[in-house]
This record gives structure tokens, sequence and C-alpha cells, in this order.
């Protein structure tokens, strides 16, 4: 636990102390503010839905650009060389990074509150869908950023590891958009696997324990996966 | 400290280290020799657990790299060879993250950073940034960081490399410090580096251990040739020839030096043989002057050449 702290404090502060998080911040923040009041105002309605929508195709991008320095800059450079010569467990340095890349991500996140502070001005705003889809895009969120994570820890190339994970974020982003394509006996698999899925479920303000466990495990799994790919490294 | 038992790795289907057996003994500076891909770095992974062993198994004060890889690393300070650091972290707050990673208690840390900062001679950089840093003060920054926990082992990746003349010889007195009260191993593939700091020579060629022991008991072992460099005030060309006439003189060189009026005859003869007072009576009686004339020592240069080729 305190060696997951101690890297979790380095890694987030190596965030703010390069440009990555304020890039990832604004660009973020600028795109999904231009998208989301858009739409607002031509649908009229005081209500952040259609920010809900837009965030997790967003996220596709983003998550992987949070991530793909976490292991693959250690590799390229050597350090992680020194990193495992302290005494760490694999799962200390994975979790330590994970939630950094996490804390960045909700702050990015809570810093679209405002939006909905200035749409309960202009006219009544349900707060529950609203709570329900902060939860849930943080769920969703960590799914993507577990899965940007397991690329990183797969290579030593920055950009390898960006364009996989976002290879791996729209597969599962997509794979519930995909059924009717699918094999009717496949078809609830693939629903329950996909990452959106569980995202509208919980946005639409039912929080339910399915989902959360579902994103859960599916983070619990993708670590698992990363930190097995940091274990083969040492039997090269 | 450190015992390896059989150690094989095998990268796919190259053996990096072919079944070495090693132990080494508190308060040694052992030196690491051979040429570059000899699975000197290899086997230096291995010992800090960075790297699993293929076959056979390393333990460091008893404990298994592979079963108990914490207290190892606990034990061991690493400077790997390219000195690999946080480009983007002050000096300062790179060793006391470190400090806090190695378990050193937070009201101790301070005063810890400022004693290795110290002995290191980091004190003027504490405040810049990594990337800022020449490599000399690299150098210093990786071993302020695998000493900061007063390690009883420390490895160290080609120290030297790298260094200008100056700084090789600061690290150098810094390793023989340390070595005083620690074992150090250090790999390097620059000769004088091992006499003048290692207790202890392996020399290793191919993944195999080709040599083990003091660097005397390494030039002992030397079959090369000893070679006698004379020259003379005029040239004739028959000096070669008397030279080779001399009793057990096996070869003659006759070098042009650049800057030099008169060539230089080397005279190679068979080690434990000399034949200096001959030589010198030759030039007596052929009336020749003399004017230098000097034997060149068998060095571990030679050792290693005779044991890493073939």
């Amino acid at each position: 636990m305190k060696y997951i702290w101690s890297i979790y404090k380095k890694e987030l502060r190596s965030y703010f102390n390069s440009p990555v998080a304020y890039i990832v911040s604004t660009v973020f923040l600028l795109l999904s503010g231009w998208m989301f009041f858009q739409q607002f105002f031509l649908m009229g309605q005081a209500s952040m839905r259609s920010l809900f929508g837009i965030m997790p195709m967003l996220f596709i991008f983003f998550s992987p650009a949070i991530t793909m320095r976490l292991l693959a800059e250690e590799k390229k450079t050597g350090t992680i060389e020194l990193l495992m010569s302290l005494p760490v467990r694999n799962i200390d340095i994975l979790m330590g990074k994970y939630l950094a890349a996490l804390s960045l991500l909700v702050i990015t996140v809570l810093l679209t509150i405002p939006y909905g502070l200035v749409i309960s001005f202009i006219g009544p705003l349900d707060w529950g869908p609203v709570i329900g889809g902060y939860i849930g895009i943080v769920f969703l969120g960590a799914g993507y950023l577990a899965l940007g994570m397991l690329t990183s820890t797969a290579t030593s190339n920055q950009i390898v590891a960006f364009i996989l994970g976002l290879a791996l974020c729209f597969l599962f982003f997509i794979m519930d958009k995909i059924l009717p394509f699918m094999p009717d006996f496949s078809v609830s698999f693939f629903q329950y696997l996909s990452l959106d899925y569980h995202f509208n479920n919980i946005a639409r303000g039912v929080i339910d324990t399915r989902d959360v466990i579902f994103y859960l495990s599916f983070i619990a799994g993708t670590m698992t996966l990363s930190s097995f790919a940091m274990e083969s490294e040492t039997w090269r | 400290m450190i015992s390896i038992t059989n150690l094989t790795k095998k990268y796919g289907p190259v053996t990096a280290v072919d079944n070495i057996s090693l132990e080494v003994k508190k308060g040694e500076i052992l030196g690491f020799l051979g040429p570059n891909g000899a699975g000197k770095t290899t086997t230096l992974k291995v010992i800090t657990g960075y790297l699993s062993p293929t076959i056979g198994q390393v333990t460091v004060k008893g404990a298994d790299t592979l079963r108990d890889p914490q207290t190892v690393k606990r034990s061991i300070g690493y400077v790997p060879e390219s000195f690999p650091l946080y480009e983007d972290m002050m000096v300062y707050d790179y060793l006391a993250w470190v400090a806090e990673v190695r378990d050193i208690p937070a009201e101790k840390r301070a005063t810890r950073i400022r004693e290795i900062s110290d002995v290191c001679g980091l004190v003027h950089v504490m405040h810049k940034d990594i990337s800022e840093l020449s490599r000399g003060y690299r150098q210093r920054v990786g071993l302020a960081q695998a000493m900061i926990h007063d390690p009883d082992i420390l490895l160290l990746d080609e120290p030297t490399s790298g260094l200008d003349p100056n700084q090789i010889v600061e690290i150098r007195n810094l390793i023989k410090k340390i070595g005083q009260e620690k074992t150090v191993i250090l790999s390097t593939h620059i000769l004088p580096e091992v006499q003048a700091t290692c207790t202890r020579v392996i020399i290793i060629n191919k993944g195999k251990i080709v040599a083990d022991g003091t660097p005397d008991e390494l030039l002992s072992k030397s079959t090369a040739a000893i070679r006698i460099h004379m020259q003379f005030a005029e040239h004739y060309d028959a000096i070669a020839d008397n030279l080779k006439r001399v009793d057990f003189v096996d070869d003659v060189i006759k070098v042009e030096k650049a800057g030099e009026r008169h060539p230089i005859f080397i005279v190679e003869t068979k080690k434990d043989r000399d034949i200096r007072a001959k030589l010198f009576q030759l030039a007596v009686s052929k009336n020749w002057t003399l004017l230098e004339m000097h034997s060149e020592a068998a060095s571990l240069e030679d050792v290693f050449h005779q044991l890493t080729t073939n």
C-alpha cells in the first residue's frame, strides 16, 4: 500500500510537471464543450444527456493518450530497470501509475461540472441522471485507462501503445453496437462485455451493483494481464 | 553475500550466460571483465532480480532472487549501464522519492539525502532538473540513488563509461571507499579500472567464466611474451639480425615511429627470461649507442586478450 502511494504521488506530479495533464484537460474541455453546447442549444432542453453521449467517444482518444507513457516511456529510457531494483512489486507499480492516470481523468471530468451549474441557472436540471452520468463516466474511463495501461505495458513505443490502446478502447466501446452482426447465442455475451453498455445503464441514474461489479472485475482482469505482461519481461 | 549456482540465461536461442557458478564474499570489490556481449550486464541484471534465470539459482544473503525478490532488492543498490533517470525530476526530489520507496523513515530522509549528496558530490546540483545534468553528474545521481539506503551490496554496470579522466579517478576513489565496508560488483571492459579498484577479478567470455583471481594472480597466469623496447642513436641494417641471434630471442620487430629519427626495435622473449643484460652487452660489443631500453610488463590486457580471443 505504502509503495502504491509513493508511486502514485510521483506519477501524478510527473503528469502536472509536464504539459501532458494541461494539454489533455484543455483539449478535452474544448472539444467536449464545443460539441455539447452545439447540441444543447439545438435541443433546447436543460439536460446534460448529450454530454454523456460525447464523453465516452472522446475518452476513446483521451484515455490512451493519458496512459501511453506510463510504462512504455520507462522501458524506452531504461528507468524501468531502476524502478524494478527498488523493493516494490509489479502490482504496486501498476496500481500507482493507474491511480495517477485515473486521478487525471477524474479531475478533467470534474472540470465539466460548471456546465451543469450554468445549465441549472437556465432551466430546471434533473441532477439524478447528471450524478449517475458522472459516476458512470468515471467507471467507463477507468475501464478505458486499464486497457491503455495494458498496451503501454506491452510495448516500449508510446505511439504503438497509443494506437493499440485506442483500438482496444474502440473495440469495447463498439461491442454493444454491432450486436446485429453477431451470432445469436453470443449477443448477450458481447453486450455484457461492452464498456459503453454498462455506462448507459449507470448514466440512466440507476446504479446497479451488477454494472459496478462488471467494471471492477474488468479493471482487475486487465490489470492482471498487465502484470503478466510485466512479469514476462523478466523471462525474456 | 552473493551466491550464484549454475546460472544460465538464454534470450530465445541466444545463450547470454552459460552455466556460471560464483561466490562473492563480504568486502570484496569484484570486477567483472569481459568483451562487449560477454554476459556481464545480464549477470548483474539477474542478481538484481530484473531478469529471471533460465536455469540455476541466485541467492543474495540467503534470499532467492525468484522467491524473495523484495528482500534481495532491499540489500542491493544498482546502477545500470546508461544511468537512466527520470529526466523531469529535480535531483533532490528524485533522491527524496527513492529514499521514501527505500523505506527510510520520513524524519531521517533529509539528513540521509544531505549525507549522500555530500559523498557523491551533488551538493551544487540538488535543485537542478536531472535533464540538465552532464553525464558525470548523472552518474553520481545514479550512485547516490543506489547508496541512499546504505545497502550491503552495490552493483555497478560500467560505472566509468563516458566520464572524463578526472571524473573517472573520482568515481574510482569513491568505489574504493565504499568497498571498504560493502561488497561491490562492477562490470567493465576497461582494464586499468580493474587493476586500480578491484580486489578480485572475474574474466567472462561468451557467457562463461574463463578466469577468477586477484589482479596479481591473473597477471602471473599470463603466458604472453615479454617485450623489450630498444632504440639506438644510429641505424644499421644489421641491428635486427644481430638482435635476433641473441639467446632466447623469439622475434624482433622494427617499428618506425613518427617524429623519431631512428626506428624502435621490439625484442620479444619468453616470460621469465631476463635477457636485458645480454642485449646491453651486444650493443656495447658492437659499439652501438643505446638511447633507450625498457621492458614492457605483462598486463591484464594480455591476459584478457589471451582468454577472450580464439
